[in-house]
């Protein structure tokens, strides 16, 4: 039945995993006094490969592979090139901003290709005990990124955070595929969306659904699973942050869409509403407390809170629509926030000498160049029309109005209004006189590697918010392929009103 | 000729925007990112004459004209659809117009950062065009936003004292309202599959869609365009930002786009819900009038006083659109133009003063009459013109639209506003008398007299001009406004007139205003 070799399901992931292997030999294998620093463009060469693999599953009929785990469709396709890419850039983005006289500087590049690996998995896992694995995978690579800095106590105050508070939520998504599996006798998950009409024991899916909700809400940063965001963003070395509040983010959204869209699709009047509370939560609490922020790491850990709500204001919109929004919302927000944190890194340095909205005062005349730069991935994060921002909010939004939740998009929209506040503080102290008693402390030199993950992330920003067809039309592929499963393992439709088995 | 034509628009976009690209690569030296600025202004402003150049005034011309329908975004449908008919035609110019005035009163005032700052003036350029040639919901709202971002920015790093807090507020107060007018385009496409003016016209006309839902779209969309405009009571930012912004950009900043827009989109779009509303927006308009002129009579800045004058006059034409009369409305477009020409000649001549002497302190000044005549005689027929002195053009524009609202609304409210346009001619001639007559003040005798230099007459003297020709041939630009105002398409059947006759003009708003 199924022609495709089991490996090119799985090619990007191949890639990255053996990227990662070669760089730990290599580290261990060169000579002490050796630079570590062509590791990191191995590491870049490997994700690009990989980039380039994923994009080459694009021929394989789409299905899945070892024993029905592991899919690749559109949809896995679109998040393992957007995951790569993010990965390329926070790997070029440390390559010139790591100290030089770090050691474990090839474990750090190493640790950042196999956090790829657990993200890629993540995306095309189609059984939840792969989902589990890749989940784990992912994360404790990003929990020992998140320690890297040791030279202050919130390093491993963030790593120690992020760790504990990360293992519980993973405990309660694990928990909620438990019961999902007592109640349905499989982890397969079209078998799942399969027996769920059916299915006797209701209240038990009920409370897995919740509990896997609780897991995914927690490693997307959403209201009310978000308070580790800004101390574990404030205490992890930038370039990781660049990375982790983006492509781990990614990942669990395309998750949280194949369980809810995919799995559970019949449940959709009670994961819906929840997640209108959740969307509208998050982009609250997220906004209000970003405004109250002197430290500009904080602000953007509070902003991404904000943004994963408008993200899941797109869950809101019915069908097709709403996976498109999300896919596309999760790239343009990963585009412009690896972007802005690509400029926090060179402007504050991987020491963090400059951490404050402060200190970013007439950064325009420091340095015209990163100085522009901010101001334009804050003008996309406002969401002003032209740039990736404002795209991504609109798809999401209209997927709102369209699935009939108007109160949910005039929130949303309100709620950008409050954001252009913050963001804008921000930009204008960049764009202010630079104070005469302050030492003026010199911006990272922008080198080819940085220069290259800013360009990418520049041009990514506008490419979305100028012709965001191309792209568009890639996120409803990925949005077709989730809602209709391969016919090898296609369930007979979902006939079953929910309705029946209300009790 | 056919293909300039239906190249025009675009090319009207691009020139800015490829001469702010030309700024930026430049280098600053010879004063050269100036004269790039200058000389794409001006060639700007001469693709824009060629719209009323070839503007066809045919019974069977189309109601827009130069239009240019591209598919940009297949799904959401969005469509690069431009077009200009008799309302935005000489707004178009007027944009065209004020450029060149920009690039000259910018000339000296800016010293350090020109390349930022003509760079962004030219974006802004862009963003305005693209306003008010839009004729799809999307395209105009991502140019209405976009119009903010330089503009925010010029104002925090260009300002006179505390630019960042006033840029701040600027944005704010017109970014909020604009999350409103989003939900509601959406709204009207989840409904309707379409962000086209015309279709979208044809389905509120249609009566299919909810008409409930129909009043708080509208009113979302009139919400977005007042505080822009603005309208009493949401004037808060005017005041700040009239004082802080550069020279260019005031004379930019107010009035044309929120009022055009609530003439194409609000009434435009929603004939009967703006019908439903515009007795509450008369009133508002006629406070806004004797408000603006009082505060403008206590004011002690010259930049306050103007922006309260800006508000006084900008309520006037509001006064003029929601009369809903063909008459009120010819005055109220014909008022923008002349509140545009008059109000950049007279900004300038501020902005000179201003940078001479370096306060707007209306009292520190006095006596420099005698020392910059050109100066003061320019000042004084600009200010004449803004009062309305017949033979002038704010004559005309005044004259119209209080005829409208006379005969179409109600005497009551027309006597209210002719009120307000005596105190304009209060505030006026004493801030005239205040700034170049009198005994000479301590600073006018601190200073070598310097009058007005060639290229500054070179921008006045066509202004000046053209407030006279405006002033006593109106008939110019008229017809073209008309077209726009009662387009003869509007004539069938299935769709609403933009605007009653005059004999039918609804008594509702009679019994509303005498009361």
């Amino acid at each position: 039945m199924n022609p495709v070799p089991d490996i090119f399901r799985i090619l990007p992931e191949v890639i990255l995993t053996l990227t990662g292997v070669a760089v730990m030999l290599l580290d261990a294998a060169l000579p002490p006094h050796w630079a570590r620093r062509p590791l990191g463009w191995v590491a870049a060469i490997g994700t690009t490969l990989a980039l380039w693999g994923s994009l080459g599953q694009l021929s394989l009929p789409e299905g899945t592979g070892f024993s029905g785990t592991i899919e690749t469709s559109a949809f896995t396709v679109f998040f393992h090139v957007l995951i790569c890419g993010v990965v390329l850039v926070a790997l070029l983005l440390s390559l010139d901003t790591l100290p030089e006289d770090s050691h474990h500087q090839g474990e750090f590049y190493a640790l950042m290709v196999f956090g790829a690996v657990g993200m890629c998995l993540l995306t095309g896992a189609v059984e939840l005990l792969l989902v589990f694995i890749a989940l784990e995978i992912s994360s404790i690579a990003t929990y020992v990124l998140a320690g890297y800095r040791k030279d202050t106590a919130r390093g491993p105050e963030a790593a120690i955070k992020y760790f504990l508070l990360g293992s519980f939520a993973t405990a309660f998504l694990l928990y909620g595929v438990a019961l999902i599996f007592g109640a349905t006798g499989t982890t397969q998950i079209y078998e799942i969306a399969r027996l769920v009409p059916t299915a006797q024991n209701h209240s038990l899916i009920l409370a897995g659904l919740g509990l896997m909700l609780v897991g995914i809400l927690f490693k997307v940063s959403a209201a009310p699973f978000h308070v580790w965001t800004p101390d574990v963003y404030e205490g992890s070395p930038t370039p990781v942050v660049a990375l982790m509040s983006t492509a781990p983010k990614a990942a669990a959204f395309a998750l949280l869409l194949r369980v809810v869209y995919e799995m559970l699709p019949t449940l959709r009047s009670v994961w819906q509403p929840l997640l209108w509370v959740v969307a509208v939560l998050s982009m609250t609490v997220g906004n209000l407390a970003a405004l109250r922020q002197q430290n500009v790491k904080r602000m953007l850990a509070y902003s991404s809170i904000a943004h994963a709500g408008y993200l899941l204001a797109a869950f809101a919109g019915l069908g097709n629509t709403g996976i498109a929004a999300a896919s596309f919302y999760a790239a343009a927000y990963a585009a412009m926030n690896v972007g802005i944190f690509a400029v926090v890194t060179l402007v504050s340095g991987y020491d963090e000498k400059l951490p404050l909205i402060d200190d970013f005062r007439g950064l325009i005349y420091r340095s015209p160049l990163l100085g522009s730069l901010l101001i334009f991935f804050l003008v996309s994060l406002v969401g002003i029309p032209f740039t990736g921002g404002f795209f991504g909010k609109f798809y999401s939004f209209s997927a709102a109005v369209g699935g009939g939740a108007i109160w949910l998009a005039i929130i949303g929209l309100l709620n950008s209004g409050l954001a252009a506040a913050y963001y804008l503080r921000l930009a204008l102290v960049a764009a202010q006189q630079p104070d005469a008693q302050k030492p003026v402390v010199p911006a990272h030199r922008v080198g080819i590697a940085v220069g290259a993950a800013l360009l990418l992330a520049v041009a990514a920003t506008l490419v979305l918010g100028i012709v965001p067809g191309d792209v568009l039309h890639a996120a409803e592929a990925a949005a077709y392929t989730l809602q209709a499963p391969s016919t090898e393992t296609s369930a007979p439709a979902n006939a079953v009103d929910l309705k029946m088995m209300m009790p | 000729m056919n293909e300039i034509n239906q190249s025009i628009l675009t090319l009207i976009l691009l020139v800015p925007l490829a001469g702010a690209v030309l700024v930026a690569l430049v280098p600053d030296r010879f004063k050269l990112p100036n004269w790039i600025a200058l000389l794409t202004a001006l060639g700007t402003f001469g693709l824009t004459l060629h719209l009323p150049a070839h503007f066809s005034f045919a019974a069977d011309a189309p109601r827009f004209q130069f239009e240019i329908t591209r598919l940009w975004i297949e799904k959401p449908t969005i469509f690069y659809h431009v077009g200009v008919d008799g309302l935005s035609l000489w707004l178009v110019v007027l944009v065209g117009l004020l450029a060149p005035v920009g690039v000259v009163a910018s000339w000296n005032a800016i010293q350090a950062r020109r390349k930022l700052f003509y760079a962004l003036f030219l974006v802004q350029q862009t963003a305005m065009f693209g306003v008010f040639i839009s004729l799809d919901l999307m395209v105009y709202y991502g140019f209405w936003e976009l119009s903010l971002v330089p503009m925010a920015i010029l104002i925090a790093m260009y300002g006179r004292k505390d630019g960042p807090k006033a840029a701040l507020k600027f944005f704010l107060f017109t970014f909020i309202p604009s999350a409103p007018l989003l939900v509601a385009i959406l709204w009207l496409y989840a409904k309707t599959g379409s962000f086209d003016f015309a279709t979208l016209r044809f389905w509120v006309a249609s009566g299919a869609l909810p008409a409930g839902a129909l009043f708080w779209v509208a009113l979302a969309f009139l919400f977005a365009f007042a505080v822009k405009v603005p309208v009493f009571p949401l004037h808060g930012w005017v005041a700040d930002t009239f004082s802080e912004a550069p020279v260019a950009l005031a004379m930019v900043v107010a009035g044309k786009l929120g009022l055009y827009s609530m003439l194409r989109f609000h009434i435009g779009l929603f004939p009967v819900q703006a019908r439903a509303v515009a007795p509450v927006l008369i009133g508002l308009a006629v406070i806004g009038i004797l408000y603006g002129a009082c505060l403008a009579l206590v004011q002690r800045d010259f930049w306050r006083l103007m922006a309260y004058a800006a508000l006084s006059h900008l309520s006037l034409i509001t006064l003029g659109i929601y009369g809903l009369t063909l008459t009120g409305w010819e005055g109220a477009v014909y008022q923008i133009l002349n509140h545009g020409v008059v109000d950049g000649a007279l900004f300038l001549l501020l902005g000179l003063l201003y940078d001479r002497y370096a306060t707007s302190q209306i009292n520190a000044y006095g006596g420099l009459a005698a020392k910059l005549p050109r100066t003061t005689t320019f000042f004084v027929i600009g200010s004449l013109a803004m009062i309305g002195l017949p033979m002038l053009n704010g004559f005309v524009g005044e004259f119209l639209i209080l005829l409208g609202t006379f005969t179409g609304v109600s005497k009551g409210w027309a006597i209210a506003a002719t009120l307000g346009v005596i105190l304009g001619a209060a505030y006026m001639l004493w801030l005239v008398q205040r700034l170049f007559y009198g005994p000479e003040s301590a600073l006018a005798a601190s200073k070598p007299p310097q009058d007005l230099r060639l290229g500054q007459l070179a921008v006045l003297w066509p202004l000046t001009a053209l407030m006279l020709v405006m002033g006593v041939a109106p008939m110019l630009w008229l017809p073209t406004i008309e077209t726009g105002a009662r387009p003869p398409q509007l004539r069938t059947p299935n769709i609403l007139p933009l605007v009653l006759p005059q004999s039918a003009s609804p008594t509702s708003l009679n019994g509303e205003g005498q009361r």
